[in-house]
C-alpha cells in the first residue's frame, strides 16, 4: 500500500472538483432549495403530517439521499471513465499501484464530494425547516455508508462503460427511478398493497427509511434491516470490484 | 544482468489476434535501444507488457530482476512510460500534472525535481499553462516530464517523434542523448530508420510479434550495410559481356545501367579493376554513382524476406 499514491490520486479528483466548485456546490443546493419550495412551501402546506413528522421536515432525509445517490454515482462513475476515456489511465495501470488502491482514491474521492454536497443539503435546509436529528451518528454512519457504497457502485459503472452514453444509462434508467420510487417524497406504507410489496425489493428504501429513522426516531422498516441493507450492497459492490481487479476486465486487457 | 529482460513472452487479445509470438529480449543497462516495425509489429504491446498496461498470456518479464507481475511494485518503480498517444489530462496544469505522476508512484512531492524536469524539458514557462492549451510537441514534451518525475531507471518512449516536426525531434534527441549520459536505459520504439540510425545503440527489429534479430548499431550497418556502384552505359546492352562474368553484377534500367554490389570493408572493392574491364569490352560509360545502403534498406529488406 502506498499512502502518498492514494493520496496523490484522492487529491488530484477533489482539485477537479474544485476546479469547478460553482457547478459542483452551488446547483445541488439550488435544485434542493427547488424542491424545498415547491414539494415543502407550495404543496406541503396542503398536505398533512407523514407519520406524525410535517411534511417539509420529513422530505428533508429522503432530499439528502436522492442527491447522495445521484452524486456518488456519477462522481464515482466520471471520476475512473474519464481518465479511461482521455487514455491518461496508463499512468495509474503503469504505477506500483494496485487496483486496491485506484479504488480507494476514485471512490473515496466520489464518496467525499457526495459527502460534502449531503452536509450543503442538510445546512441548505434548515434554512426552510426546523429540524433536529435524534440520532446524529447514526444519521452519519448512514449518509457516510450511502456515500461510499453508491460510489463503488458508480466506480463499477465507470469501468464497466465504454462511451458517455453507457456512462449516462444506468444513472438514469436504474439509479433515479429506484431513488424516487424509494420514498424519498413520501412514505411507501401510503402505497397500495402490491405496489408496496414492490417496493420493498427496492433497496433505496431501506437506506432512506433507515437515514429517516435517525433523524426522527420513526422507521418504515426495522433499522436493523437497514443496516443490513446497506452492508450487503456495500459488500455486492466491493465483490464486484474484487473481480474486475483479478480479470482486469474493461481496464487492462 | 540485462536491466530488462523479456523471456518467450506471448500476447494474445480476446478478439484472437495474436500480437507476440514468443519474444525473446534482453536489455542493457545505461543502452539505447530501437525497436524498429511496420504498423502492427507488436511494437506497443512489447511495450504495453513491460510496465503492466497488457497482461503477457504466457512468458515472464523482468525487469531490474523484478518479475513485473509478481513483484510489479518494484519492477515499476524503474520505469518510465512515455506513451504513443497524446494522452493528457485536458484541465489540468503542467505543473500539477507533473507532481501528479511523482506521487502516483509513492514519492514525496518534491518542488525542485519537478523544477528540473521541467526546464530539462523547456516546459517551465508553461507550468501553470492547462494541458489543453498546449500545442502537440509541448504535449508531448509534458508526457516525457510526467515519465521522468519519479527518476526512472528505464525509459520506454513509444514512437516519441511521431507528427512531431524536425526541429522538436531534434531537441527531443539532445534529451535523449542527456538522459544516457545520467545512466537512464532508453527503449523508443519508431517508424523512424533516421532516428534509429542517428540515437540508437543496438536496433532490434520487430515484425508479425517477433523479434527479426538485435545487433549493435554499427555492426548491423558493417555487416549489411553494401555499397553499390552504378554505372550508366552510353549505349544499353542485351546482356552482361562475357569478359565481366567474374563481377557481382546486376542489369537493369534496359541494359543502361550496371549495378555493382561490393563491401567497403573488404581490402579491395575490385572498382579500379572493373572500370578498366568495362573500359576493354568497350562500354562507353555515362556516369557513375555510389550509394550507401541505408538501415531502411536492412529493414525492408529483413520484413520483405518474411513468408
Amino acid at each position: 500500500m502506498s499512502p502518498t499514491a492514494i493520496w496523490t490520486m484522492y487529491l488530484f479528483e477533489m482539485k477537479r472538483f474544485f476546479r469547478s466548485l460553482v457547478q459542483s456546490l452551488i446547483s445541488p443546493v439550488i435544485s434542493t432549495s427547488l424542491y424545498f419550495v415547491v414539494f415543502g412551501a407550495a404543496i406541503g402546506r396542503n398536505i398533512q403530517e407523514m407519520d406524525g413528522i410535517p411534511y417539509g421536515a420529513f422530505i428533508v432525509p429522503g432530499l439528502v439521499m436522492l442527491s447522495v445517490m445521484t452524486q456518488a454515482v456519477s462522481n464515482g462513475s466520471f471520476g475512473i471513465y474519464f481518465p479511461k476515456f482521455m487514455g491518461t489511465v496508463y499512468e495509474q495501470l503503469s504505477a506500483p499501484v494496485s487496483f486496491l488502491e485506484i479504488v480507494i482514491a476514485y471512490a473515496g474521492a466520489a464518496a467525499s464530494k457526495a459527502l460534502l454536497i449531503g452536509v450543503m443539503i442538510l445546512a441548505t435546509s434548515t434554512f426552510f425547516v426546523d429540524l433536529h436529528i435524534q440520532h446524529p451518528l447514526m444519521a452519519a454512519a448512514f449518509l457516510v455508508l450511502t456515500c461510499i457504497s453508491f460510489s463503488l457502485m458508480g466506480f463499477i459503472i465507470g469501468i464497466w462503460a465504454e462511451s458517455f452514453e453507457q456512462l449516462q444509462l444506468v444513472p438514469l434508467l436504474i439509479i433515479t427511478p429506484l431513488v424516487f420510487l424509494g420514498g424519498s417524497f413520501y412514505s411507501v406504507s401510503m402505497l397500495p398493497g402490491v405496489w408496496h410489496t414492490i417496493s420493498l425489493f427496492n433497496p433505496v428504501v431501506y437506506l432512506v427509511s433507515g437515514f429517516r429513522w435517525a433523524f426522527f426516531g420513526t422507521a418504515e422498516v426495522p433499522v436493523g434491516l437497514s443496516l443490513l441493507a446497506i452492508a450487503a450492497f456495500t459488500g455486492l459492490c466491493l465483490l464486484v470490484i474484487w473481480r474486475i481487479f483479478q480479470t482486469g476486465w474493461r481496464i487492462r486487457q | 544482468m540485462p536491466i530488462v529482460s523479456v523471456q518467450d513472452v506471448t500476447k494474445t487479445y480476446a478478439s484472437g489476434f495474436q500480437a507476440l509470438k514468443g519474444v525473446n529480449l534482453e536489455i542493457d543497462e545505461g543502452e539505447i535501444l530501437a525497436l524498429l516495425g511496420p504498423n502492427g509489429a507488436g511494437k506497443t504491446t512489447l511495450i504495453s507488457s513491460i510496465c503492466g498496461i497488457t497482461r503477457p498470456s504466457s512468458g515472464r518479464i523482468l525487469v531490474g530482476g523484478h518479475d513485473v507481475v509478481t513483484q510489479y511494485r518494484q519492477a515499476r518503480r524503474l520505469i518510465g512510460l512515455v506513451p504513443q498517444e497524446l494522452n493528457l489530462e485536458p484541465f489540468a496544469p503542467v505543473g500539477p500534472g507533473v507532481a501528479f505522476s511523482r506521487g502516483l508512484f509513492g514519492l514525496r512531492r518534491d518542488p525542485a525535481r519537478v523544477e528540473a524536469v521541467l526546464r530539462q524539458l523547456s516546459l517551465w514557462e508553461k507550468r501553470n499553462a492547462r494541458m489543453r492549451e498546449l500545442s502537440g510537441g509541448m504535449k508531448r514534451r509534458v508526457l516525457i516530464a510526467k515519465a521522468l518525475a519519479h527518476e526512472p531507471r528505464v525509459l520506454f518512449l513509444d514512437e516519441p517523434t511521431a507528427g512531431v516536426d524536425v526541429e522538436l525531434r531534434r531537441d527531443m534527441w539532445k534529451v535523449v542523448a542527456e538522459l544516457k549520459r545520467q545512466g537512464v536505459t532508453i527503449i523508443l520504439t519508431t517508424h523512424y530508420i533516421e532516428e534509429a540510425e542517428a540515437i540508437a545503440d543496438r536496433i532490434g527489429v520487430i515484425a508479425d510479434g517477433q523479434i527479426l534479430l538485435v545487433e549493435e548499431k554499427a555492426q548491423l550497418m558493417a555487416r549489411m550495410g553494401r555499397k553499390n556502384l552504378s554505372v550508366h552505359l552510353r549505349e544499353p546492352v542485351a546482356a552482361i559481356p562475357a569478359a565481366l562474368a567474374g563481377y557481382e553484377l546486376e542489369l537493369c534500367n534496359g541494359g543502361r545501367t550496371l549495378i555493382y554490389s561490393y563491401d567497403t570493408k573488404s581490402d579491395g572493392t575490385g572498382i579500379t579493376r572493373l572500370l578498366s574491364d568495362l573500359q576493354a569490352a568497350g562500354l562507353s560509360l555515362r556516369d557513375l554513382e555510389t550509394r550507401q545502403s541505408s538501415l531502411e534498406d536492412i529493414f525492408v529488406d529483413l520484413v520483405k524476406e518474411r513468408p
